[in-house]
């Protein structure tokens, strides 16, 4: 974004990485796969690279409301300072917070989810997917994230996006409003689940299994940490894996 | 005449009771913070039409839903009739609506009957629920045998005012015969009950109908404030205050950012509190730190357990059941209410937060709203929960320590991981050399 700056352009978009996105090893990849996309279609975009930092929605939800608004109101300076009017974010909880609470602390943007703006461009008909269609056929179930659908309304956006790949999509038994959550919102990534029976992710896994699924597709870098989590828990790795939409996307236009 | 007079006694008796319960909960009410806005009223008119008249969430369950939603429908109606009961036993009139409302009075009357029959099945159907079913819902530590009794005296109170209703519209359709005004379907049908009694026996439970159940209306609403089932009165406002906005976002707590403003920007002006201003805490430990929209959430509960039986932590055998939230919240203020409202330092050395609900159970929240997606009054156990986790962060210090972990790498790094900020862009590693390349 600096360099941008520098050269006096200003992108279409920023894209909000995110923690996960910028040192999860297994969510970097979907980092670069939406970037592929953004690059194929020509988009000018623009991170803020190490100038990000994390929007505080886990010191927020784990009660440290101090933390979150110094977070807030640091990224609100460089955001503001450049003037972003539209920002991307691939994380429901990054989208969620910038999209939602910065506006009460003087940052208000466009804020949209990567499911969603994958859907408008495929309804502006840039992004196609093409002919070789490696997912043709293959059973695919989306798990939603509750900041994303519950949250924020967004339910057809990510299933619009996976109509794309012409895949034998099914549901969840819990799915949608009903959605049942991957057990890591809440700050609850970043510690030891309490004592009880069962992890949430395991209850969750297996109902995502028990729609014979090859694939299960998300939209949020703890979901997709949880759900992986699930399948290796059932040894299940091999057959069932977890893709983020982007990375399905990428894949099928062999990006 | 003397029938006039003892009515009037016994409701002038009843409205005084009432009367008690309701400044009762008016203290209760002005011992809870303010600061809870009142916003976008068109939304909370939609709001209270859709969720509240309309049974839109209720009706999530569908089967279980509709009956609700009939026996709610049902009340509105035949509430008309009560409400027409107690003037002409004030007044000593009989049935007036009748001739000022014509044909909308004989579809009040006529739904109402239908109605009332239906309530009765329908409790029957509820009871069965809780006794021969056993739904799985109606159990959990927070539902005590008292919690249970509740809700089995208001569905016998409801059946039993059914009945006493349609004992009177059937005596009155046979007393009343070519004089009758409005139509009684299911009593009509029902007058080979009482074909071969005679008239003044009749006019007897006529007499008895009527009186059990104005008796039973007036104990009931009596009742209720002190029961789960004050739902009756709490659901429709409470719908109309829900909170608005995406169930996701938090509420921002403005005496933070002037704190945080302060921090951040040395110049700025702090305005002096007076010297004798309570110290405002932090987020909720106790009863007086919630809000009066949490309050009235607290008495709004009725307790079904939607929202605990969708919750990912307590199908999975942790000790959250955001319902227990709520009732506890109800439990703490009955506790603390009395002796707080006659001396603002009063203590008892307990606390919500510690006695009443653990720490256990509040941090293993995910925050993912199926209970406030679910619950049919739009109750708000999550922003309650997070305002809990407030206290025990920033009052306390006590947050388990993967959490101060995360919060010390925040702090440090930017990130809730142990990563430094100047590798941020290292995921771009891969496609920077394949572009090189």
């Amino acid at each position: 974004m600096a360099e941008m700056t520098a050269a006096g352009e200003q992108p279409e978009i920023l894209f909000w990485v995110g923690c996960a996105g910028a040192f999860d090893d297994r969510y970097k990849k979907v980092t670069r796969a939406f970037v592929k996309i953004l690059d194929a279609l020509g988009v000018k975009y623009a991170v803020l690279g190490t100038e990000e930092s994390c929007t505080g929605d886990p010191a927020r939800r784990a009660g440290n409301e101090f933390l979150f608004q110094m977070q807030a109101m640091g990224n609100i300076t460089v955001l503001n300072g450049y003037g972003i009017k539209k920002i991307v974010t691939a994380c429901p909880h990054c989208f969620n917070t910038l999209k939602n609470e910065y506006p009460d602390l003087g940052g208000t943007y466009e804020v949209i989810h990567h499911s969603t703006y994958l859907q408008q461009l495929i309804d502006e008909g840039k992004l196609r997917v093409s002919d070789g269609k490696p997912f043709k056929g293959r059973r695919i179930t989306f798990h939603d994230s509750c900041y994303l659908g519950r949250g924020n309304n967004i339910y057809d956006a990510p299933r619009n996006v996976l109509e794309q790949l012409d895949a034998d999509l099914v549901e969840m038994k819990r799915s949608r409003s009903r959605g049942l959550c991957c057990g890591a919102g809440g700050a609850q990534m970043f510690k030891e689940a309490e004592r009880g029976d069962k992890e949430v992710n395991v209850e969750r896994t297996e109902e995502a299994l028990a729609t014979g699924c090859q694939i299960v597709a998300t939209a949020c870098p703890f979901c997709m940490t949880m759900m992986e989590d699930g399948t290796k828990h059932f040894n299940k790795e091999d057959q069932v894996k977890v893709y983020d939409l982007a990375e399905l996307i990428a894949t099928a236009n062999d990006l | 005449m003397s029938k006039q007079i003892a009515f009037t006694i016994f409701f002038l008796a009843a409205i005084g009771v009432f009367g008690y319960t309701i400044s009762r909960l008016r203290r209760f009410f002005k011992l809870t913070k303010k600061d809870f806005p009142l916003d976008n009223i068109p939304e909370r008119i939609r709001q209270t039409l859709l969720v509240a008249f309309g049974q839109t969430k209720i009706l999530r369950r569908p089967m279980i839903g509709l009956m609700h939603a009939f026996v709610w429908w049902g009340f509105l109606v035949i509430t008309i009739g009560t409400a027409e009961m107690m003037v002409d036993g004030l007044v000593g009139t009989e049935r007036f609506l009748g001739k000022i409302l014509g044909p909308v009075y004989t579809a009040i009357m006529a739904s109402g009957d239908v109605l009332a029959a239906f309530i009765v099945f329908a409790c029957i159907s509820f009871l069965a629920r809780r006794y021969v079913i056993k739904v799985k819902r109606f159990s959990g530590v927070e539902m005590t045998p008292t919690a249970n009794l509740d809700a089995t005296v208001a569905l016998l109170m409801i059946l039993f005012l059914m009945v006493s209703l349609l004992g009177m519209n059937i005596a009155y359709v046979k007393l009343a015969g070519a004089e009758k005004v409005g139509v009684y379907p299911v009593s009509e049908s029902l007058q080979g009950l009482v074909a071969n009694i005679g008239g003044s026996t009749v006019a007897k439970l006529h007499e008895l109908s009527w009186w059990t159940h104005i008796v039973l209306v007036l104990v009931f609403m009596n009742i209720l404030p002190y029961s789960k089932h004050f739902h009756v009165f709490m659901s429709v406002p409470n719908v109309f205050f829900t909170r608005l906005g995406p169930y996701t976002k938090l509420r921002n707590m403005e005496s933070v950012t002037k704190e945080v403003k302060a921090m951040l920007d040395p110049s700025a002006t702090i305005e002096p509190q007076a010297a004798d201003a309570p110290i405002p805490r932090f987020g909720v430990k106790d009863v007086e730190d919630v809000n009066w929209k949490n309050y009235a959430d607290s008495l709004t509960c009725t307790q079904c357990g939607r929202c605990t039986s969708v919750c990912p932590a307590n199908t999975t055998g942790k000790l959250l059941s955001p319902r227990k939230i709520l009732v506890d919240l109800r439990h703490r203020m009955n506790d603390k209410g009395p002796g707080l409202s006659r001396d603002p330092q009063y203590t008892d050395g307990k606390a919500l937060v510690g006695d009443y609900i653990t720490q256990e159970e509040l941090w293993a929240c995910t925050t993912c709203n199926a209970c406030v997606q679910e619950c049919p009054v739009n109750i708000d156990h999550v922003s309650l929960i997070v305002d809990m986790r407030r206290s025990l962060v920033m009052e306390d210090s006590s947050a388990p320590e993967s959490l101060v972990a995360m919060f010390t790498n925040i702090e440090n790094n930017g990130a809730p991981w142990q990563f430094s900020p100047s590798d941020r862009m290292r995921w771009a590693d891969d496609l920077f050399s394949n572009k090189a390349s």
